[in-house]
């Protein structure tokens, strides 16, 4: 049991988990957490393949890496955009119902005050 | 079964532990806390893969920063909890975790059956790292063998910054971003804000500079930098600026612009885009980087700080 | 010599984990925040510190040594300055839950 099969077990459960999240809670928030949790595991998934082509003196292939922290930051960045989607949607429609049918609430303020 | 694969166990049950938690706790704001203490622990991973550069990026950006940003997303939206909900029926919570458990199921075979003489491309970096001069292979393959893939990722952060500041209100288009702090100026915030950044700074330069050899680089000290920045804004010491100003658009620019421009000198000059010249290799990629490290810590904090709310004229 | 070395980075590394159990039985066992608080900033604090403590005869030389001590100090001021806050916030909001 090396540490690429409990590390990669640990990832697929991540993705499964994430994915399961992404679809079952209703609110927009914990969607973002649980799109950031797959994309944990998946990149996980990324070091596995990199430290099972351990050579050449390296303890982990250094490619994969590389594609590792450039996902790393674009997540990041996607998920900053997505918040401040989520801040201005509040803003606007006063809740954070992805519902459309949803009624406007009493607070809510298109003009942005 | 040696000690270290029963600590590898102890850390991966503990990670689907708080994965779990993090997904089934009803309060959002709790599960935002439990998803950057997973986010740490991803870290402690990486460590244990032999992947220092990931788990210092996953440590800063992925744990850190986005845990700053989810964070202050849950504080303020902590009253809409009692609104929402409409939660979907049982089916399509049945179906889900049907789905889930079957990509789970999928991932985890075909990471048990993966090839076993694993195709590496180790030995191809190891071969050529005398182009750049730096020990580091990560920073290697970063700025020199896959640079294309780093400058269109800087074009991504500009283009989610762009994203962000367009969803300013008619009033505070081109204003500033977030509301404005208030401290008590002689309280513990402030203190630290004034005593933390200047060392903070010291580390983030130093972590770039010490990617050429060991782990670090660009994108963990911009990550440092970004967050003494934030550190001193949350204090009230300084206020954001405003989006329109010319010489923050510079900053954020500089960076993808310098790297396209030597990628366009390349081409001019040398023998295809992005070629560096074999003897000003290590001083052309180290004025990128610095160029990166201002860009970086800039975008990072600007997103962070989210859509314009304040006027400019303020 | 090594064998000394590596029995002081067993006693220290393992009463840093003595102090960081400590810390978070306090954690779930306390009734309110201030009382929490107390428990993880104190405890916590110390068991980072034997474990450095601990890890200082592994380094190399003098400049990693200062380099972990310098760690234990970033987290000693961190700990300290986000403890005030918490506890100022829990005691303004009354309820200290």
């Amino acid at each position: 049991m090396s540490a690429v099969t409990v590390f990669g077990l640990c990832a697929a459960a991540a993705v499964g988990l994430g994915l399961y999240g992404l679809i079952a809670n209703p609110q927009p928030l914990r969607k973002i957490i649980a799109f950031n949790l797959l994309g944990s595991g998946v990149f996980l998934l990324f070091g596995i393949v990199g430290r099972r082509g351990a050579a050449a003196g390296f303890g982990n292939d250094p490619v994969p890496q590389a594609l590792v922290i450039t996902g790393v930051v674009v997540a990041f960045s996607a998920t900053a955009l997505a918040i401040a989607l989520l801040l201005r949607l509040f803003q606007i429609a006063g809740s954070t119902t992805l519902n459309s049918r949803a009624a406007p609430s009493p607070r809510s303020d298109p003009s942005g005050h | 079964m040696n000690i270290a694969t029963v600590f590898e166990i102890a850390l991966a049950a503990v990670v689907l532990g708080l994965a779990i938690w993090t997904i089934a706790v009803p309060d959002t704001y709790s599960a935002t806390v439990g998803f950057i203490a997973y986010g740490l622990l991803v870290a402690l991973i990486w460590v244990r893969l032999d992947a220092v550069d990931v788990a210092l990026t996953e440590a800063a950006i992925g744990g850190g920063l986005g845990g700053v940003v989810l964070l202050g997303a849950a504080a303020r939206l902590r009253d809409t909890e009692a609104m929402t909900t409409e939660r979907p029926s049982l089916i399509v919570r049945l179906s889900a975790a049907i789905l889930s458990a079957a990509i789970a199921a999928a991932l985890a075979v075909t990471i048990l059956l993966l090839p076993d003489p694993a195709p590496t491309l180790a030995p191809s970096v190891v071969a050529n790292a005398g182009a750049t001069g730096m020990t580091n292979p990560v920073t290697n393959v970063l700025m020199a063998f896959r640079g294309m893939d780093t400058m269109l990722e800087k074009v991504v952060l500009l283009l989610a910054i762009v994203g962000v500041w367009s969803l300013a209100s008619d009033q505070a288009w081109g204003g500033r971003p977030g509301p404005r702090h208030q401290a008590d100026p002689n309280g513990v915030l402030a203190f630290l804000a004034r005593l933390l950044p200047p060392a903070g700074i010291v580390v983030g330069i130093y972590i770039l500079w010490t990617g050429a050899d060991h782990p670090g680089g660009a994108f963990q000290g911009g990550a440092v930098l970004a967050s003494m920045w934030l550190l001193v804004i949350m204090a009230g010491l300084v206020d954001t600026p405003p989006v329109r100003s010319r010489w923050l658009r510079l900053i954020l620019v500089g960076g993808p612009g310098l790297f396209l421009a030597v990628g366009l000198g390349g081409l001019c000059f040398g023998s295809a885009f992005l070629a560096y010249p074999v003897a000003f290799a290590k001083p052309l990629i180290l004025s990128i980087e610095v160029a990166m490290l201002l860009t970086i810590a800039t975008t990072l904090g600007l997103l962070l700080a989210g859509a314009p709310e304040r006027s400019a004229e303020r | 010599m090594s064998v000394a070395r590596d029995i002081i980075t067993v006693a220290g590394v393992s009463a840093g984990v003595f102090f960081f159990f400590a810390g978070t039985v306090g954690l779930l066992r306390f009734p309110d925040t201030l009382t929490r608080l107390h428990a993880l900033s104190k405890a916590d604090n110390l068991g980072l510190g034997f474990v450095v403590l601990g890890l200082l005869p592994q380094t190399g030389g003098l400049r990693d040594g200062l380099k972990l001590i310098s760690i234990w100090m970033f987290v000693l001021l961190a700990g300290a300055t986000v403890s005030q806050l918490i506890a100022r916030t829990a005691r303004q909001s009354g309820s200290g839950k």
